[in-house]
């Protein structure tokens, strides 16, 4: 008995995070696509020894449509989705009441948080 | 222009393959993405490496929507595991600066032959893919016991876990590796939880699906911003994979753990081989 109430929690901790992954990765998949439409009838938009790879070109580069610029920042939102997900997960354990894995998922986290900041400082 | 689409079509279709194999075997797919890249298509190593960590986070991203709808994975063993897969990555990628691989690569290529060898026991044992239903003080503690539904079996099969600890260590293992190799290692992580940690290999698959994403997200983004990632390459091989992982969670279900052990033990030879050998300087 117990232990069939605890399998409906989790599948609802489930089904919470599969929603909102699916979101991000649609979301995601979305960019990408109208990125390589551009691409395919328009050309990059960049002259090849000036791809951007930094926030601020990426973005102005989304704004004016520039086909490169696109798919980058489609890539980058794929990149975020893993995180979305250790952050919705938070919230699922924190909902179903599992302090253990509330602080079990924030810790890690904070190391994948500590991870981006080394790597960004780092590059 | 006539270039532009059959290199799109090359990719997606390279990508829709790798998507698959990798949401099947729980493994990041870049055994199929970075020969592609490196040896048919000419590209530079830094890019294939590039393209391959996003690979790996599209697969797992793909199939690990799939796998939660159908409870195929086990959340809380991931988010256990993945505190030693994260500071091991993180670990590794310091590393990386003052260390040289070699015998990391020795290290590492040896023990996926040793793995590659239990599993072929197993698969020809007799009592092989039984479920572990052990009473461990500390999965019992962490509440890492769980089951899953069998589409082939037809039934739900509830499992336990076994010694935490060497999973645990196997794990940090998988994130150095991960790191300091840039490396998917969904290979270790899956032998982790079916060899040492006794779980069935479908859930083991699923996990380490879900626990591969999370783990390459820090590093990926080393790689976006210091320009190893080409949206030409690693945007068409993303939607690829998308699709195909989505596909691959599909057929997984569907296989006997027999048929996955089958296709894995050849994949876990051909990486053991290749890695032993880089070690030694040889590049297959």
């Amino acid at each position: 008995m117990g232990n069939s109430v605890k399998k409906d929690e989790m599948k609802n901790v489930e089904i919470m995070i599969g929603r909102v992954l699916q979101i991000g990765v649609y979301i995601s998949a979305f960019v990408i696509i109208v990125g390589i439409l551009l691409w395919v009838f328009k050309g990059t938009g960049y002259n090849s020894d000036l791809l951007p790879k930094d926030f601020g070109t990426i973005w102005s580069g989304v704004l004016g449509l520039r086909a490169y610029a696109v798919v980058m920042f489609g890539i980058f939102l794929l990149i975020l989705t893993p995180v979305l997900r250790v952050i919705v997960s938070i919230y699922a354990f924190a909902k179903e009441n599992d302090r253990m894995y509330v602080w079990i998922t924030t810790l890690v986290l904070v190391i994948l948080i500590f991870g981006m900041v080394i790597g960004y400082a780092g590059k | 222009m006539e270039n532009v689409a059959n290199q799109l079509i090359l990719l997606l279709v390279v990508g829709l393959l790798a998507g698959i194999f990798g949401a099947i075997l729980g493994i990041g797919g870049g055994i199929i993405i970075t020969p592609v890249l490196t040896v048919m298509m000419g590209l530079d190593i830094k890019y294939a490496i590039g393209a391959s960590i996003i690979s790996v986070i599209a697969t797992s991203s793909g199939a690990t929507i799939a796998y939660l709808r159908d409870e195929m994975l086990n959340l809380r063993v991931a988010m256990f595991l993945e505190i030693a897969t994260t500071i091991g990555a993180i670990i590794g990628a310091i590393m990386t600066s003052f260390f040289h691989p070699t015998i990391l690569f020795v290290l590492f290529g040896s023990f996926l032959l040793f793995s590659c060898w239990n599993m072929w026991r197993k698969l020809r044992g007799t009592g092989s893919d039984e479920v572990s239903t052990k009473n461990d003080a500390l999965a019992n503690k962490l509440k890492l016991n769980g089951s899953y539904h069998d589409q082939v079996l037809n039934k739900d099969v509830d499992y336990s876990v076994e010694n935490v600890p060497g999973g645990f260590a196997m794990m940090f293992g998988a994130g150095l590796a991960s790191g300091l190799l840039g490396i998917g290692s969904g290979v270790f992580k899956v032998t982790a939880m079916d060899t040492i940690m006794k779980m069935p290999l479908k859930p083991s698959s699923a996990t380490s699906n879900l626990m591969m994403g999370v783990t390459a997200a820090a590093s990926a983004m080393v790689y976006f911003f210091n320009g190893s990632i080409r949206a030409d390459i690693a945007g068409p091989l993303a939607l690829g994979i998308l699709f195909g992982a989505t596909i691959g969670s599909r057929v997984m279900q569907r296989l006997h753990p027999r048929v996955i052990r089958m296709i894995f033990i050849p994949v876990l030879l051909y990486m053991g081989l290749q890695m032993v050998l880089k070690g030694f300087g040889v590049n297959i």
